[in-house]
């Protein structure tokens, strides 16, 4: 029951934001109101088994999914700012050091690690090639490896952003 | 009069970054580094002149009323996001295939991933 309701919820929303501006009751036509509750049961029905998979509803807190938009625009912003101004650098000199480095993450759940995951493939100068299923350490391509990285076996997940503690934040959200 | 100040300053900072990943492309010796510039940067930059449509239709809004700017707004605000999600996961995956079917990194100064074995 519990995963039928947040889907129809989440479906609901989705198809209200993608119809906003069709008419006048709030921002929305009576019509548009009727067709997107029809569909979004219909979509709850069908999906309720994949949404929920884990079987935890931990994300379901309207706290931890606040915080999602404050990250994407407070930390992660900044430092896919400085980062990207950083490669624009590289691109103009060519002044390169590439390597794939071993990350630690310490992270347990798998929300979790695909947000960090995507959080250093988004930072310019980071690609994530690859996860080890069982420690959950991340394969990181760099393109400019710090000195004195390349002797080390393993760096720490917080060593990769400068300005803010983006793994700290991803913890908070996530687990 | 400001929005169209900002538009503007959207529009020239997206192209300038969407231009520096395409010298980059172009420029840089393997398919890692490359990917560095094409995939981040133009990513970075389109999302800036998804912003400016996003300014420009909630200016219009503003002045006008009319509700079909919000949808444009909204849809462009949409097209952002998924933009960063598929990117993202797109570039992860090109990534890894590239690794699997034996491309190494080259120039590298060291490939941890050589030595991993499942």
């Amino acid at each position: 029951m519990i995963p039928f309701l947040l889907t129809f919820i989440l479906a609901l929303l989705l198809y209200l934001l993608l119809t906003a501006g069709s008419g006048s009751m709030l921002l929305w036509s009576p019509s548009e109101l009727v067709a997107g509750i029809a569909l979004s049961l219909l979509a709850a029905a069908v999906a309720r088994n994949f949404l929920c998979r884990s079987g935890s509803f931990r994300m379901a807190n309207p706290l931890r999914l606040l915080l999602i938009p404050l990250y994407l625009l407070g930390p992660f912003l900044l430092e896919v700012t400085k980062a990207n101004l950083d490669v624009a650098y590289r691109v103009i000199t060519g002044n390169i050091r590439p390597g794939i480095i071993r990350v630690q993450s310490g992270l347990k759940t798998d929300l979790g690690i695909f947000m960090l995951a995507n959080s250093i493939t988004l930072t310019p100068g980071t690609i994530t090639v690859d996860i080890d299923e069982k420690s959950h350490d991340l394969y990181v391509h760099n393109i400019n490896i710090p000195d004195g990285w390349e002797g080390r076996s393993g760096v720490e997940d917080r060593e990769l952003f400068s300005i803010a503690n983006l793994p700290a934040w991803i913890r908070r959200i996530a687990e | 009069m400001i929005a169209d100040i900002l538009i503007l300053a959207c529009l020239v900072i997206g192209l300038f970054f969407n231009t520096l990943g395409i010298v980059g492309l172009l420029r840089f010796p393997d398919v890692y580094t490359r990917m560095h510039a094409t995939t981040k940067m133009t990513t970075f930059g389109s999302m800036f002149t998804a912003l400016s449509v996003i300014i420009y239709g909630a200016a219009l809004f503003l002045s006008s009323g009319d509700g079909q700017y919000v949808t444009l707004s909204v849809h462009a605000l949409i097209a952002a996001v998924s933009l960063a999600f598929t990117n993202a996961v797109g570039s992860h995956a090109i990534a890894r295939g590239a690794h699997k079917a034996g491309i190494k990194p080259s120039p590298a100064i060291v490939d941890r991933l050589e030595e991993y074995t499942p």
